[in-house]
């Protein structure tokens, strides 16, 4: 709950454009989903379990790494007029 | 190592996680440190990965280490699509993200079953509809985005009755699943009724509702997720899981505060419900029209200017000619603003990222807030693709389906310039009578052809 809270504190800062990075970002962090399915697909209590973790697995991955190459390229692009002329 | 050691290092390495993911949101709020925020997010992420590794119920990593590798594979392409695909990218990463939770949570209930606590059953069954019907619906969205699906809103009759319906059966099965888990023939129904309702919720949903319907499908996404920290026990999961929820549902607030529909009716997916076109009416009312070498005249005189970009300019991909367009105008000591709609394009800050792409300066993205009083001591406001959110008729009429909704006021301005292919109306199927306004110019054609036009007219020199 307080975490909660301080994420829509912070979130809530978050300016207009940088809309699309955040979700894209946040989208990254929600895959930390992927702990769960690698417990999962690790633990081998029945086959039904493992491959649906293992399916996942590879879903989630996609997101995390998906998601930050291209949180990063985004805000790469992001320059301000001062910056520029420097 | 023993066990409780190995636990201690997992818990640590899975606070200082969550302590980053905090710190990352935080970084994101201002462009100077973002990126600072996005290797925040990296760190966090690589230090929960490590830690569950250590976890000692694993006992065959093979498999694991395959399936990291294969979504690497998968991701690493999804992270350079072109700028502009990156709505549909953003829904078919919702679809994975519900995927991975619904198939968790789907493992998890029959390796547990019949023995679950009505609590647990209870954010079990929510971690799965919600799962299943971010699922559907953000493929759905993604495809009508990709335009593999019609872009086209599809309605009937009764659609709100069947789509509540089946939203109302899966939470009564659900229900059902609490009071008594061991009912497990029911399971499969609160997976596959959400799958349906999915396609449901997006089939009547056009695409300048698709700003909203991301940020939702977000939402959810991330609520299933803090759905499933609560079934594993996992803080870090229901932190991760709240941070994306309480963004998504913060995104889609702004969005239908900016498209000035309430919340409930968002929330509820009940949207695209006013979309009838009411067209037919416009063709007699007269317009002006004009040439390139006319507006870059007129550009050329003006002291300052605004562009306001739509969707337009993202089909087009017009926004490099516009960042030229505004380089020659700096020359000439223009002063160029960009005013942006929160709705404008089809996810938010959407604009903002294309302008971004074609190296325009971040500080001269003004929202809308900010810009709209300028407008009056505006020159000439230059609509490049946007049409709806730059209706007076939101303003004034009140029989419109989009009265009220606020916009940005480009009819202040001294004279508006409008780049449009033709006279087609927005994706609302509404009349702009902006258009039929003696201080408007249209100028008909494909966005990145007429403002290369301009720009050329422009660095020829021959005007000032």
């Amino acid at each position: 709950m307080l975490a909660a809270f301080i994420g829509f504190e912070v979130i809530r800062r978050v300016s207009p454009l940088l809309h699309t990075p955040l979700m894209s970002l946040t989208n990254a962090l929600d895959a930390i989903a992927v702990v769960g399915a690698i417990i999962l697909a690790g633990e081998h209590k029945t086959t039904l379990a493992t491959i649906l973790g293992i399916i996942a697995i590879v879903s989630a991955t996609s997101n995390i790494v998906g998601g930050f190459i291209i949180t990063d390229r985004m805000l790469k692009m992001f320059k301000s007029s001062g910056a520029k002329k420097a | 190592m023993s066990v409780a050691w190995t636990d201690l290092i997992i818990e640590i390495s899975y606070m200082i996680a969550t302590a980053l993911f905090i710190l990352s949101l935080k970084w994101l709020s201002s462009p100077t440190t973002a990126r600072r925020g996005v290797f925040a997010g990296e760190a966090g992420m690589l230090l929960a990965i490590a830690g569950t590794l250590l976890h000692h119920g694993i006992v065959d990593y093979k498999w694991i280490a395959i399936a990291l590798v294969l979504g690497t594979v998968i991701g690493i392409p999804l992270g350079r699509v072109h700028m502009t695909a990156v709505p549909q990218r953003t829904a078919l990463s919702h679809a994975f993200g519900a995927l991975c939770v619904t198939l968790v949570g789907t493992a998890e209930f029959y390796l547990r079953a019949p023995n679950v606590s009505k609590f647990m059953m209870g954010v079990l069954s929510m971690e799965v509809i919600l799962g299943s019907l971010t699922l559907t619906g953000s493929l759905m969205a993604a495809g009508k985005l990709q335009e593999v699906l019609p872009q086209r809103p599809i309605t009937y009759k009764g659609q709100n009755v069947v789509n509540l319906s089946l939203l109302g059966i899966a939470i009564i099965i659900a229900v059902m699943l609490v009071l008594d888990p061991s009912k497990m023939y029911l399971y499969p129904l609160i997976v596959v009724i959400p799958l349906i309702f999915g396609v449901m919720m997006i089939i009547p949903i056009g695409g300048a509702d698709m700003p909203t319907v991301i940020s939702l499908l977000n939402s959810y996404a991330g609520l299933a997720a803090a759905a499933m920290g609560f079934v594993l026990e996992s803080k870090l999961l229901i932190v991760a899981g709240a941070l994306d929820g309480a963004s998504g549902f913060i995104l889609s607030v702004n969005m239908s505060k900016a498209m000035n529909r309430s919340f409930t009716n968002v929330l509820f997916g009940a949207f695209g419900q006013e979309q009838a076109a009411a067209g037919g009416k416009e063709e007699a009312k007269p317009v002006r029209s004009a040439t390139a070498e006319e507006s870059a005249a007129i550009l050329a005189a003006a002291n300052k200017v605004v562009i306001v970009p739509g969707y337009g300019m993202a089909v087009s991909q017009a926004q490099h000619k516009v960042r030229e367009l505004h380089d020659a105008l700096n020359k000439r000591g223009v002063d160029v603003k960009f005013g942006i709609h929160p709705v404008a394009g089809r996810m938010p800050g959407h604009m903002n990222v294309l302008l971004a792409e074609a190296d325009i300066p971040y500080d001269k993205l003004l929202d809308m807030d900010e810009i709209n009083g300028d407008f009056q001591q505006t020159d000439v406001a230059l609509i490049i693709g946007a049409n709806d959110v730059t209706n007076p008729a939101a303003r004034s009429d009140a029989s419109s389906p989009i009265y009220g909704m606020p916009i940005l006021d480009v009819d202040k301005a001294r004279t508006v310039m409008v780049i449009k292919r033709g006279m087609s109306a927005g994706f609302a199927g509404i009349e702009n009578p902006l258009y039929h306004l003696d201080r408007t110019l249209m100028l008909f054609g494909d966005a990145k052809g007429f403002v290369g036009n301009i720009v050329r007219e422009l660095t020829r020199g021959g005007h000032s």
